[in-house]
C-alpha cells in the first residue's frame, strides 16, 4: 500500500512522543535510590498500578497483532485475547500475593527468598534476560510497522527510534516514569479503542465497498486469452505447479500519476488475473523485476494503484427475501449476527502464490469470498484437524496461559505498590482493563475486515488503518497510542532486563559490592546494551506477526519460570538445585524448540519443511519437562534442604 | 521486615486462607478454560451453533471466559479483604 503522512498526524505524533519523554525526565528526580529506579520506591496507588500493568501487557501483540489476525483470520485471531487474558487468572490467584510478598525487587529474589542460593540467581537472572529479549522482538517490529504509514519513514528507522527513545527514557528515569507513561498509555489505549469500536457499529455492515478498497474486475476467459476483450491484451500465462492454478498477465491502458504534483500520464501496465472456470479474476501483484525494480500492480508503488481489501459481497436476505444492502447501527449481538449470514472477499493463508515470469519475480494474491459463519469459528489460522495442529494448538493455549504469570515485565510491577493487598486490587483493575480491550479486538478486528482497510503486505497494520478509514485524526491519536504502547513495553521490559543485570547478576551472583548509585548506573549501562540488541532484532524480524512472536516469549517464560513459581509456593520438598535446573532445562528446551521449528527454518531463509520437527510452539513439551526435571532433582537433592525454613 | 514481627505473623495467617482460595477459584477458571479448549480442538463444529441472540458458542463463550475472569477476580478480592480484616479485627482484640 501506498503512504502518505499528513502534518496532523506527525504533529500528533510529536507532541504524543514528546509528552511521553517529557513525563520521563520529570519523574527522573524521584529516582536516584535502586529501590526507586528498579520499583518505583514501592509507592505507586493500586489504580494507577493495575492501568498500568493493562498498559505493559497491551503491548503491540495485542493492539497490532490480535487486531490484525482477526482482520485476516476472524475468530482464530480472538483465541489469542482469550488465552492473554486466562494467564491473568494465574498471575492474580497463584501468583500475586506470594510474590509480592517473598519478593524485593525482581523475580529472581522471590524464587530465592528461601534458599540464597547462587544457581538460581544466575538462573533466574538468565532466564529473565532471555525471555525480556524475546518479548522485545514483537514490540520492536511493531515500531517499524507502525512509522511506515504514519511517518512514511521505512521499517528500520522505525526500530531505531523506538530503541533510541526508549533508551533515554529508561537511563533517565526507571520504573516511576516507566510505570506513569504506562498508566497514560494504558488509559488512552482502552480508551479511543472503545471510540473506534463504537465507530465500527454505529456504521454497521454495507454491501457497497468503499473507494479506497480494491474490488476485483471479472473477464470472459476465452474471449479475452483470445484477444476479443477491448482493453486488454495478453501477453502470456503461467501455472504454478504447488497450486495447480493458472494465471493469465494482460496489458491495459491506465492514468498514472506518481505522486501529487506529478502529471498525470497514460501507461500500459501489466495485471495478472487468476484462471477460474470460464471467467479470469483480477488478482493484486507484486513484482520484483530482474533490475531490482518494485512494481505493485505494474506500476510503481507511488502510482497507488495497490490498493488495500477486504469488503462483504452479500449480507444475506430480509424477510421479503430481498438482499440486504446495508445494515445500518448495529449492536453487539446484532453485529455477529450478521456477520454470520454475510459473505467476506478476503486474502487468507495460501491465497498469496509466488510466479516467476521471464526472470521477474511476481506474488499475486488472489480474492476469496468466505462464508461470514466460516469466520466467526476457529479453523482458518489454526488447524486443528491433523493430530499435529492439535498438538501446535494445544501447546499455545497453554503457554498463553501459563505465560503471563512469569513475565518478568509482570511481575516486577508487584514491588511498585506498597502492600500484598494493593498488589492484589491492581491485578483485578489490569485484569477488568485487559478484558474489555480483548473484548473490543473483536470489532475492531471484523471492523477491519469488512471495511477494506487490510494492507496485503502488513496485516500488523489493521487496527490503525481502521481508524484511519474514520478519520485521520483519530487515525493519528491510535497510531500515536500504539507507538507509545511499544515505547511503554520496551521500557518496561528494558528495566526488567537491566534489574536481572544490575541486581541479580552483579548484585548477588558476583557479589560486586555496589553503592545503590552504582547499583543504578550498572542497570542503565545494561539498559543500553539490552536497547541495541533489541534494535538489531527488531529490524531482523520484520513482517511476522507480532502476537505470534509474543506467543513464543510466552512460551519461553512458561517453561523457564512458572515451574519454579508454582513449586516453591505448592511442594515443600523443592531444593535450590531443583529450582535452578528446572528454569535452565524449561529455558533451553523452549528456546531449543523454538530455534528448530518451521516457522524460524521460514526466517532463516531455509524451507521449512526441512525443519527438525513440525512443532511451531514447544510449551507443550517444555512445561512438562521443566516440572519433571525440578521434581527430580529436587528428590534427589533432599539433604540440601535441612535447616531451611519453611516460606 | 524485621521492624515489625506482629504484622508480618498476621499476615502470614491471612495468606495460607487466601493462597487456598486462589488455588480454589483457579482450579473452577482452568476447568472452564479447558473446556473452551476442548471444543475448539476436539469438537469445533460445536463452536458453530448460535446460542445467544444469533450469536454463536464460540464468540460467547469466549466473552464468558473473559467476564467471568473479571467476575471471579472481584469475588476473590472481596473475599480476602473481608479475611485481612477479620484477622486484623482478631489480632487487636487479643493484644
Amino acid at each position: 500500500m501506498n503512504y502518505t503522512p499528513s502534518p496532523i498526524a506527525i504533529t500528533i505524533f510529536l507532541a504524543f512522543v514528546g509528552l511521553v519523554l517529557g513525563m520521563s525526565f520529570f519523574f527522573a528526580r524521584k529516582a536516584k535510590s535502586a529501590e526507586g529506579y528498579f520499583a518505583a520506591g514501592g509507592t505507586i496507588h493500586w489504580f494507577v498500578n493495575g492501568i498500568a500493568f493493562a498498559g505493559d501487557y497491551l503491548s503491540a501483540a495485542s493492539f497490532l497483532g490480535i487486531c490484525g489476525l482477526i482482520a485476516i483470520f476472524g475468530y482464530d485471531g480472538f483465541l489469542y485475547s482469550i488465552g492473554y487474558l486466562a494467564g491473568w487468572v494465574v498471575a492474580l490467584f497463584v501468583v500475586a500475593e506470594p510474590m509480592k510478598r517473598l519478593g524485593k525487587y525482581t523475580f529472581t529474589d522471590a524464587l530465592d527468598s528461601k534458599f540464597n542460593s547462587k544457581s538460581i540467581q544466575l538462573m533466574a537472572a538468565v532466564s529473565t534476560l532471555a525471555v525480556s529479549l524475546f518479548y522485545l522482538i514483537p514490540q520492536m517490529v511493531g515500531a517499524g510497522v507502525l512509522v511506515t504509514p504514519l511517518l512514511g519513514l521505512p521499517h528500520w528507522v522505525g526500530v531505531i527510534m523506538v530503541g533510541a527513545i526508549v533508551i533515554t527514557i529508561v537511563a533517565t528515569a526507571g520504573m516511576t516514569s516507566t510505570t506513569y507513561v504506562q498508566f497514560l498509555k494504558g488509559g488512552l489505549l482502552i480508551i479511543f479503542s472503545t471510540v473506534l469500536s463504537i465507530a465500527v457499529l454505529n456504521k454497521g455492515l454495507s454491501t457497497t465497498p468503499r473507494p479506497e478498497t480494491f474490488v476485483p474486475q471479472t473477464l470472459t476467459a476465452q474471449a479475452t486469452l483470445d484477444g476479443k476483450t477491448e482493453g486488454y491484451t495478453f501477453v502470456t500465462q503461467i501455472t504454478d505447479e504447488k497450486t495447480g492454478q493458472t494465471f493469465a498477465k494482460l496489458t491495459t491502458e491506465k492514468e498514472i500519476q506518481l505522486g501529487e504534483n506529478a502529471p498525470v500520464e497514460t501507461q500500459t501496465i501489466a495485471g495478472w488475473w487468476q484462471l477460474d472456470g470460464d471467467k479470469l479474476i483480477e488478482t493484486q501483484s507484486k513484482t520484483k523485476t530482474a533490475s531490482g525494480e518494485e512494481l505493485y500492480n505494474g506500476a510503481p508503488k507511488k502510482a497507488g494503484l495497490f490498493k488495500s481489501v477486504g469488503y462483504l459481497t452479500s449480507l444475506g436476505k430480509d424477510e421479503s427475501g430481498k438482499a440486504i444492502e446495508s445494515t445500518g447501527k448495529l449492536g453487539i449481538f446484532g453485529y455477529f449476527a450478521a456477520i454470520e449470514k454475510a459473505e467476506v472477499v478476503r486474502y487468507p493463508k495460501g491465497s498469496a502464490v509466488k510466479l516467476e515470469d521471464n526472470g521477474n519475480h511476481v506474488k499475486v494474491w488472489c480474492p476469496v469470498v468466505t462464508k461470514g459463519s466460516d469466520l466467526l469459528a476457529p479453523g482458518q489460522y489454526f488447524s486443528t484437524k491433523t493430530p499435529l495442529g492439535k498438538l501446535n494448538f494445544l501447546s499455545l493455549m497453554l503457554a498463553l496461559f501459563l505465560g503471563t504469570a512469569s513475565l518478568p515485565h509482570i511481575l516486577i510491577r508487584y514491588y511498585t505498590v506498597p502492600s500484598q493487598r494493593d498488589a492484589r486490587k491492581s491485578t483485578i483493575v489490569a485484569i477488568a482493563a485487559i478484558g474489555f480491550f480483548y473484548i473490543l479486538t473483536l470489532f475492531m478486528g471484523y471492523g477491519a475486515m469488512t471495511m477494506g482497510v487490510i494492507d496485503l503486505e502488513s496485516g500488523n497494520m489493521s487496527a490503525p488503518l481502521l481508524a484511519a478509514s474514520f478519520n485521520i485524526v483519530l487515525f493519528s491519536i491510535i497510531s500515536a497510542i500504539a507507538f507509545a504502547t511499544v515505547l511503554g513495553t520496551v521500557s518496561g521490559l528494558i528495566v526488567a532486563a537491566s534489574g536481572a543485570v544490575a541486581h541479580d547478576l552483579m548484585d548477588n551472583y558476583f557479589s560486586i559490592k555496589m553503592t545503590d548509585v552504582q547499583k543504578v548506573r550498572a542497570g542503565k549501562l545494561t539498559a543500553v546494551g539490552v536497547g541495541i540488541i533489541a534494535v538489531g532484532l527488531g529490524i531482523a524480524f520484520k513482517g511476522v506477526n507480532v502476537a505470534f512472536l509474543v506467543g513464543w516469549a510466552f512460551a519461553v517464560a512458561a517453561s523457564a519460570n512458572l515451574p519454579s513459581i508454582i513449586m516453591l509456593l505448592f511442594w515443600k520438598k523443592t531444593t535450590a538445585k531443583g529450582i535452578a535446573w528446572s528454569i535452565g532445562v524449561g529455558m533451553v528446551s523452549a528456546l531449543g524448540i523454538i530455534l528448530s521449528s518451521p516457522k524460524m527454518y521460514a526466517q532463516y531463509g531455509l524451507d521449512p519443511d526441512m525443519a527438525l520437527h513440525a512443532l511451531n510452539n514447544p510449551a507443550i513439551i517444555s512445561v512438562p519437562l521443566s516440572f519433571i526435571v525440578l521434581m527430580v532433582v529436587s528428590l534427589m537433592t533432599q539433604k540440601d534442604n535441612e535447616g531451611l525454613k519453611d516460606i | 521486615m524485621l521492624h515489625e514481627p506482629a504484622a508480618k505473623q498476621e499476615k502470614d495467617k491471612a495468606s495460607d486462607w487466601k493462597a487456598k482460595l486462589g488455588i480454589k477459584l483457579f482450579w473452577l477458571y482452568c476447568i472452564i478454560y479447558l473446556g473452551f479448549v476442548g471444543i475448539a480442538v476436539f469438537a469445533p463444529e460445536l463452536m458453530r451453533i448460535p446460542i445467544l441472540a444469533g450469536t454463536n458458542l464460540a464468540i460467547v463463550y469466549g466473552m464468558t471466559l473473559i467476564i467471568f475472569a473479571i467476575v471471579l477476580g472481584l469475588i476473590y478480592n472481596h473475599l480476602c479483604t473481608k479475611k485481612e480484616d477479620e484477622m486484623s479485627k482478631k489480632d487487636g482484640e487479643t493484644k
